[in-house]
């Protein structure tokens, strides 16, 4: 959560590397770099961690071997060739219910995204475009809904739902959404009113472009890289939450998915009774997807803030003038290099 | 160094063979000497050269000023000398010598971290242009003097707050405001608080980077009055950087332009505002106005500063000078001294080969 | 202090919002809950229970919605916080009990982390471009892993297996509950690996936020001036730190609903007698009145905690600005 937050007011190039002069005012700047981002080894291995599971997640049904729910094998055995990851205490196959268990997990992690990052925009955007009263009431309503402890008032709300409700992954990730947008449309609201007054903005407002258009052809374009951030954000809280709702036991408890997945483990006692195969699986999946979204947001991270990309001087040529591997403020290297 | 902090100015230069009263140029001693100083930035063949074999020297109680374009290396230059510059700047050759109070002199560039720190500040200090970037945000005024005094002497918390009190006095702030945080003071007072920071320790050397350029006309030229005033009476040595050549013209004892990382002319104040030689200085000269006196006719340079990246060959001005001609397209000028006027110029139209167009010939 | 009334401000509506949720929840939900539980426990509970739990969540009464909200604030005045289904006892006095033991546990093992993960950060961004840089993969994985599994994983490992540490409560059972030495050892030794857990689970992104802060500060001009100045290393780094470090508390605040909400599960996992486990007992139950009463007290244990951040950093940061 915090590793994103120095994101929240976009970087000028440092003071004194300005001296360079390599760049000159973009007229809108960053628009046509958005889907460049930096192609480090963080961002492709996030998106091929992200990737997998989302092949999993369409799959996964089809795959497993045997019906997840089904109590017809021995219980507890240790994974061998029959049960890759081993059975249940109560009997089950453990690979069958992680791999069904991927799709709503990844279902309620996805729609609560979209929706939080939806509301998020249109709440930050507006109130930082419109400013005024308008501003002062969303904020007002994003810092309240900051305030409240999610999962507690999740909990509250989900125990009230009726039992059919409660495997509903739709609904579920909706109401996950309810209390997960404030964060992102905090973020947004302060980015669009530094856009706001901006030349270019400026200039549109001149010639009598209309508010919406101002706001969607000039304002939203350069919020993109914020958004995906926020949208990778709000992925990670609402599976985080919808894996921890189900491992309490407010969701459906019948339904399989990673965090009730580790309800039964739990409730079984899997973890004193050292049947490591029953809750490691859904565990490392979690936190593999959770890895993958957070290196995706390293990548964001970096093109938002360019002070957090690795200076210009690599480690191949550092070697080859003998140069410490490490910048070291306040004392410029001396190198004798041929000219 | 607490024994350096000597109240009275008269003492401010002790070395034997300067005398108390300015003489005229190249008669006092040097306190920094750069010498064929080359910054790049970044390593290996794609490196930018940002600063090409600069030749400097810095004499007691001078006034010597750096002008140039934005892009032109001289910020880079000053910060490469001083070692400050950040990553992915490197000092690509040459020596900086420093001529301490006492002791040998020291070349900045093979000096030790342990050293440098011991001379930073009370040999050589700096003024940066923005004066809200450069003081912390979270302190209060008085703890920036504080640390400077506890880092290099020995005095008393009592004396250091009394020092810090005359310190801000001299630069005309009331000794309450060093309860003040940053934000609280205008930009004039921060600058000026800057001024006070920086001859906190009577270094020999202050380096200027754009001090004035964030503040208004009225404040910058208080400021300038009270800088000559301050160099009058404690006698430190001034390199001056700004893009602002009249304003230089004023304050300077000397004056060096700078073009795409190079010298292209170093002359007297006085002169190299009556007969510049260097066409670039011309052009340059003849975009901004002068504070006081007659106003030349306004024309400007035609064209940009070169992109470090792709600097013209032979001279880096060529693109842009009236007066280009074939072979400066392929050669680069060396900073030639023209002979007994004790000025130089990097430039082929002085090297005898070829006529001197009027402008550029000795009024 | 008009920043610091502000924030008080937004606590203060914060906290009325979560009220008049916690009211308006049961009465208007679609299927009518509660009418459903009574249904459910008729018979197992006296009928006295029954008429509160009917005239706390508005089931049958002839009252206006409005007359029903004073009498609710009228309760919650008197700290009446209704009846636990499961445990037969006043909601009060269950979380009486219970809450020291969270804000014991919570509490002090999120100050650590947060101090912990500041110092890390702090080096890492001062000292980037070393071998520490691959600190930051490991973290992200530990930051991405649920608290709950974490502890799974610790408990398995370093109590069931190894037995390095005590495996389930919160003080060994056969000590009774009391100010003395014996008692205070049991309890710290017992606190110590769901400590760990929430500590390992949630430092990764104070080290994360910090480091990155540190990076950035570093490129101000006044950590520059610092080196200029020929300040020691150990004073430039304090006056990038300093700086950095107000952005980590002000996402103290923010994180905080976060944190809580991750570390109550870890009590769990180690069957810890705090407000986490109790949750439990309430879903399970579908113990309503506990279940509201918990969501109350942990959310005003949230805002306070906010609220002593926001000090915190007013304190730290003279620029008191209007928040952006």
């Amino acid at each position: 959560m915090a590793s994103t937050t120095a994101a929240a007011a976009p970087q000028l190039p440092g003071t004194l590397e300005g001296q360079l002069g390599k760049s000159p005012a973009r007229r809108r700047p960053r628009r046509r770099r958005v889907l460049a981002l930096p192609r480090s080894g963080k961002v492709v291995l996030g998106l091929v961690i992200l990737g997998a599971f989302v092949v999993l997640a369409i799959v996964g049904p089809y795959v497993a071997p045997y019906n997840p729910s089904s109590t017809n094998f021995t219980p507890g055995l240790h994974p061998d060739a029959a049960h890759w990851f081993g059975t249940t205490l109560l009997g089950q196959d453990v690979l069958s219910q992680v791999l069904v268990g991927a799709r709503p997990t990844l279902v309620v992690g996805f729609v609560a995204g979209a929706i939080a990052t939806g509301l998020s925009m249109v709440i930050g955007v507006t109130a930082g475009y419109i400013g005024g009263a308008t501003d002062e009431g969303l904020s007002l309503a994003s810092n309240v809904f900051l305030a409240i402890p999610g999962l507690p008032l999740l909990i509250v709300i989900d125990t009230y739902l009726p039992q059919g409700a409660r495997s509903n992954t739709i609904l579920i990730g909706a109401v996950i959404a309810l209390t997960g947008w404030a964060w992102g449309a905090r973020v947004l609201r302060a980015l669009t009113l530094s856009l706001r007054n901006r030349d270019f903005v400026e200039a549109s407002r001149i010639i009598g472009e209309s508010r919406w258009r101002i706001i969607f052809v000039e304002v939203v374009p350069n919020l993109l890289a914020v958004l995906a951030s926020s949208f990778l954000f709000t992925l990670l809280y609402s599976i985080g939450t919808y894996v921890a709702l189900a491992y309490i036991g407010v969701t459906d408890t019948a339904q399989w998915n990673w965090g009730s997945m580790l309800y039964w483990a739990q409730a079984n006692n899997a973890a004193t009774g050292n049947q490591w195969w029953w809750f490691l699986p859904p565990g490392l999946c979690i936190a593999l997807v959770g890895m993958g979204l957070a290196l995706l947001n390293f990548g964001i991270d970096e093109f938002i803030n360019p002070r957090l990309r690795a200076a210009g001087v690599t480690g191949r040529s550092r070697r080859k003038v003998k140069l410490s591997n490490r910048p070291r403020l306040g004392l410029t290297p001396v190198v004798e290099a041929p000219r | 160094m607490s024994d350096s902090l000597r109240p009275a100015p008269a003492a401010a230069d002790p070395s034997p063979n300067a005398s108390p009263q300015p003489l005229s140029e190249g008669a006092e001693e040097p306190v920094l000497e750069i010498r064929r100083l080359s910054i790049d930035y970044g390593l290996g063949p794609g490196a930018l050269h940002a600063v090409v074999a600069a030749d400097l020297t810095l004499r007691r109680r001078q006034v010597l000023g750096l002008a140039g374009e934005s892009g032109s290396g001289k910020s880079t230059l000053a910060y490469g000398a001083t070692r400050l510059l950040r990553e992915p700047g490197v000092v690509a050759g040459g020596e900086v010598l420093l001529n301490p109070r006492e002791g040998a002199p020291t070349d900045l560039l093979a000096a030790s971290e342990r050293q440098l720190r011991a001379i930073r500040w009370s040999e050589i200090s700096m003024v940066l242009q923005s004066a809200l970037n450069a003081l912390n945000p979270v302190v209060r005024i008085g703890k920036e003097f504080d640390d400077i005094l506890r880092a290099h002497s020995r005095l008393s918390r009592k004396a250091r707050r009394r020092r810090a009190g005359e310190l801000l006095e001299m630069v005309g702030i009331h000794p309450s405001r060093l309860s003040d945080h940053p934000h609280q003071l205008s930009g004039g007072q921060r600058q000026r608080v800057m001024i006070a920071l920086a001859l906190a320790l009577e270094p020999q050397v202050v380096i200027m980077d754009e001090p004035t350029t964030a503040l208004d006309v009225v404040t910058q030229r208080e400021i300038i009055e009270e800088l000559i005033e301050l160099r009058d009476r404690l006698g430190f040595a001034l390199l001056f950087i700004t893009h602002d050549l009249s304003l230089l013209i004023e304050l300077a004892d000397e004056i060096a332009v700078m073009y795409a990382g190079r010298i292209v002319e170093r002359a007297p104040a006085e002169e190299l505002y009556r007969s510049p030689r260097h066409p670039y200085t011309y052009g340059l000269l003849h975009s901004f106005p002068p504070l006081h006196g007659e106003v030349p006719p306004m024309t400007g340079i035609p064209g940009s500063p070169p992109d470090l990246a792709s600097i013209p060959a032979g001279c880096a001005f060529h693109p842009r000078c009236p007066y280009a001609m074939d072979r400066c397209t392929r050669a680069v000028p060396a900073l030639d001294l023209l002979e007994g006027q004790g000025r130089q110029v990097a430039c082929f139209l002085h090297d005898g080969q070829a006529a001197v167009p009027s402008e550029l010939a000795l009024s | 202090m008009t920043t610091l009334a502000r924030r008080l401000g937004v606590y203060l509506l914060t906290a009325w919002v979560a009220i008049t949720v916690n009211f308006l929840l049961p009465r208007m939900m679609p299927g009518n809950p509660v009418r459903i539980l009574i249904g459910k426990i008729h018979g197992r509970v006296t009928p006295q229970m029954v008429r509160a739990i009917e005239e706390q969540f508005g089931v049958g009464l002839h009252q206006g919605l409005w007359s029903q909200y004073l009498h609710y604030w009228d309760q919650l005045f008197h700290l009446n916080l209704g009846v636990s289904i499961a445990l037969s006892a006043p909601v009060s006095s269950v979380l009486k009990q219970t809450v020291p033991w969270t804000v014991g546990l919570i509490g002090a093992s999120t100050v650590l982390s947060f101090l912990l993960g500041t110092f890390v950060g702090t080096y890492l961004g001062w000292r980037r471009g070393t071998v520490f840089d691959a600190v930051l993969p490991v973290a992200t994985f530990f930051q991405a892993v649920p608290y709950f599994f974490f502890g799974t994983v610790l408990l398995l490992v370093f109590a069931s297996h190894l037995r390095w540490f005590p495996e389930l409560g919160a003080y060994n059972e056969a000590l009774t509950p009391h100010w003395h030495w014996a008692f205070v050892a049991s309890v710290l030794r017992y606190g110590q690996l769901p400590a760990i857990t929430v500590i390992v689970s949630s430092v990764a992104g104070w080290i994360m936020g910090m480091r990155n802060m540190m990076v950035t500060t570093v490129a101000e001009d006044f950590v520059l001036m610092a080196v200029a100045k020929g300040l020691p290393k150990r004073k430039v780094v304090a006056y990038a730190a300093r700086n950095a470090v107000l952005p980590s508390i002000s996402n103290f605040s923010l994180a905080m609903g976060l944190l809580v909400s991750g570390a109550l599960l870890v009590e769990l996992v180690f069957n810890y007698p705090g407000v986490g486990d109790l949750l439990l007992t309430a879903v399970q139950n579908e113990d309503y009145p506990l279940l509201q009463g918990i969501f109350l007290v942990i959310t005003f244990t949230v805002l306070s905690a906010n609220l002593i951040a926001d000090v915190v950093y007013m304190a730290l940061d003279p620029r008191i600005r209007r928040e952006a």
